[in-house]
């Protein structure tokens, strides 16, 4: 059933659980799982700001997922790491639409009540629009 | 990190996404261009004549595709005192000799340095650039009616909230419009580009700088060159490292050095203020789907088309509108995770990045605050290696001294200060420095002393487990050691 499993994350500590459950889905189903992360515009700045003296020598981005990548070693699962740039939402939809996965996987939180407040949750805009399942973790 | 791109790929790899997003650029720019001659002191048409010539030079010359160069704060601010005390002529040959010395910088690869700059001089950096330039703004309050106030904050109120309707139109050429045509609809009497100089509706002409080539105006203009040049390269490359994380592609940073200074060059040969990258534009390029040389390009020559087309447009704007866009660009700028950071990140880190915000503020030059972070992380650095640690235990009927450290002319003295000669009841000494390193004569010297004076007592001193570069040293530089 679920042999494409889309894993939206960040790197954060919130996204863990996603990884945890996307495990299990893909241990049941014998699915394979593509981890994206789309690099916020807004953020690029500062994330190169405060790794200064890392820029170059380690690749920033895919630093954040080594726990993301462990995890998924550890449990033998096959995996992708990809990453997209542009507006989280938008661009998740767009590429979950486009390479036909069979479902989303997604934390529930990560922005603050206020940024959630102006911006709109990226979970609900990805379950609102996506043509697939979409999984929301809490 | 993804492979280089070819020089033809890199202009014609993503023509569709250059076009539109070079035009967003330049629509972004023009305010920008406008607003940063008014803080140098300078004609508007000099920082848009700039932004409209780096821009093009630099899509062929830069090294960094799909970043954005033209007029910017950070020069802008800089070249104040200049423009103020010797005028624009003096400006355009400091410009010229700005592109000249980072050429320099480029062809001796000095770019590279710019890797050694501590994180927090780039943090501090960057929040003093945004601190200068919202704190630039502040003349434009003074002695102004409600009219003013309200019409910085609707530019404000306009330019945060319109995204929420469209992202396809930058916003802050959406707030400019808006309250360009209220204050003329309104008849509303308020400062506006076209007071503070011309626009002249035309094309750059060639001139060569009317200043006297003597070594009195080089005098002047230098220190003014070599700190644009510097607060240039540093914020170029600093742009050069987000664009490179954000398209995660390499770019080649003595290239963007070389270009920048061509740019300048030309620049300042053609009536334009020096200029550099620019962080805040560079983004909203890679954003709107730019990625080569080519949304440079389109950027600098769709700018240049605006203001020959509708010149008289521009000089309607209200100076109350920039003054909104320039609020926004600090805000920008400012490095607002640093605030929040304070309270984790090391102390003296801290020190360094408020000791250069400090410096910049009070010095009006950025170049300065740089200058004085790396020397406050340096002796920060110095000081936090130069503890040297000396155990002693007794081995039989000898003395064994154990150091561990960096041995050099900063710790020599403390070192010297604490050293405890009290060796009971043994009869010899044994140094053993195999946790430690010599690294300069002072080093050695240090070391003489200290034999010495076990010497003078009829103690005689070993030496242990020297590496083969402290050893070498000691070798050519010891007269009294007698090491076996």
């Amino acid at each position: 059933m679920y042999k494409k499993i889309l894993l939206a994350s960040d790197g954060s500590e919130h996204s863990h659980r996603t990884t945890e459950h996307a495990i299990s889905l893909s241990k049941a189903f014998g699915s394979t799982v593509e981890v994206v992360y789309v690099k916020d515009s807004a953020k690029v700045k500062s994330d190169t700001l405060h790794n200064w003296n890392k820029v170059g020598i380690t690749d920033l981005q895919r630093d954040k997922f080594a726990t993301v990548e462990q995890k998924l070693t550890e449990a033998g699962i096959s995996y992708e790491l990809t990453f997209l740039s542009g507006d989280p939402g938008p661009t998740l939809v767009d590429y979950a639409n486009k390479n036909d996965f069979d479902i989303v996987l997604i934390g529930s939180r990560g922005l603050n009540a206020l940024q959630e407040m102006v911006l709109g949750s990226v979970s609900h805009k990805v379950a609102k629009r996506a043509n697939c399942p979409v999984l929301i973790i809490k | 990190m993804q492979k280089t791109l070819s020089y033809k790929e890199s202009w014609f790899g993503n023509i569709k996404g250059d076009i539109l997003s070079g035009i967003v650029v330049a629509l972004a720019l023009i305010p920008e261009a406008i607003a940063f001659s008014i803080i140098a002191g300078v004609d508007p048409m000099v920082g848009l004549y700039a932004s409209f010539i780096i821009s093009v030079v630099i899509a062929f010359v830069g090294g960094r595709p799909g970043m954005i160069s033209a007029a910017t704060g950070a020069m802008a601010l800089v070249m104040i005192d200049l423009v103020a005390d010797y005028g624009l002529e003096y400006l355009l040959a400091a410009t010229v000799l700005t592109g000249i010395l980072q050429i320099i910088f480029g062809v001796s690869k000095l770019a590279r340095l710019m890797k050694f700059i501590p994180r927090s001089v780039m943090v501090g950096f960057v929040n003093a650039l945004a601190i200068l330039i919202f704190t630039s703004q502040l003349e434009h309050f003074e002695n102004v009616g409600w009219i003013m106030y309200a019409m910085v904050i609707g530019t404000l109120a306009i330019i945060y909230l319109f995204p929420y309707i469209t992202r396809a139109i930058p916003s802050p050429l959406i707030a400019i419009v808006a309250i360009t045509v209220i204050a003329i609809t309104a008849n509303m009497n308020v400062t506006t580009v076209g007071e503070l100089g011309q626009i002249t509706k035309a094309f750059p002409a060639f001139l060569i700088p009317p200043v006297p080539f003597s070594f009195e105006t080089l005098a002047i203009i230098f220190p003014y060159s070599l700190a644009l040049a510097v607060v240039g390269l540093v914020e170029s490359l600093l742009t050069a490292s987000i664009i490179d994380e954000f398209t995660g592609t390499p770019s080649n940073k003595n290239v963007e050095s070389n270009g920048q200074g061509i740019a300048n060059i030309i620049t300042g040969f053609f009536g334009g203020m020096a200029g550099c990258a620019m962080i805040g534009q560079s983004v909203i390029n890679v954003k709107s789907g730019g990625r080569g040389r080519l949304s440079s390009l389109v950027a600098g020559l769709f700018l240049i088309f605006l203001i020959v087309f509708m010149g008289d447009i521009v000089s309607q704007i209200p100076i109350a509108a920039l003054v909104g866009v320039m609020i926004m660009v600090a805000i920008g700028t400012f490095d607002w995770g640093s605030i929040r950071l304070l309270r984790i990140v090391p102390l003296t880190d801290n020190l360094v990045m408020i000791v250069t915000v400090l410096t910049v503020i009070f010095t009006h030059n950025l170049a300065i605050g740089v200058l004085a972070g790396i020397l406050l992380s340096t002796i920060f650095f110095v000081s936090k290696i130069s503890k040297v640690e000396v155990t002693k235990t007794m081995k039989h009927s000898r003395m064994v001294y154990f150091f561990r450290g960096e041995i050099f002319f900063a710790s020599v003295t403390e070192l010297l200060e604490d050293f405890d000669y009290n060796i009971r009841e043994a009869k010899e000494v044994i140094f053993d420095l195999s946790g430690a390193r010599l690294w300069d004569d002072s080093a050695v010297a240090a070391f003489d002393k200290i034999v010495l004076t076990f010497e003078r007592e009829g103690i005689n001193v070993y030496l242990t487990g020297l590496n083969q570069a402290s050893s070498e040293l000691k070798a050519k530089l010891s007269r009294k050691l007698s090491s076996h």
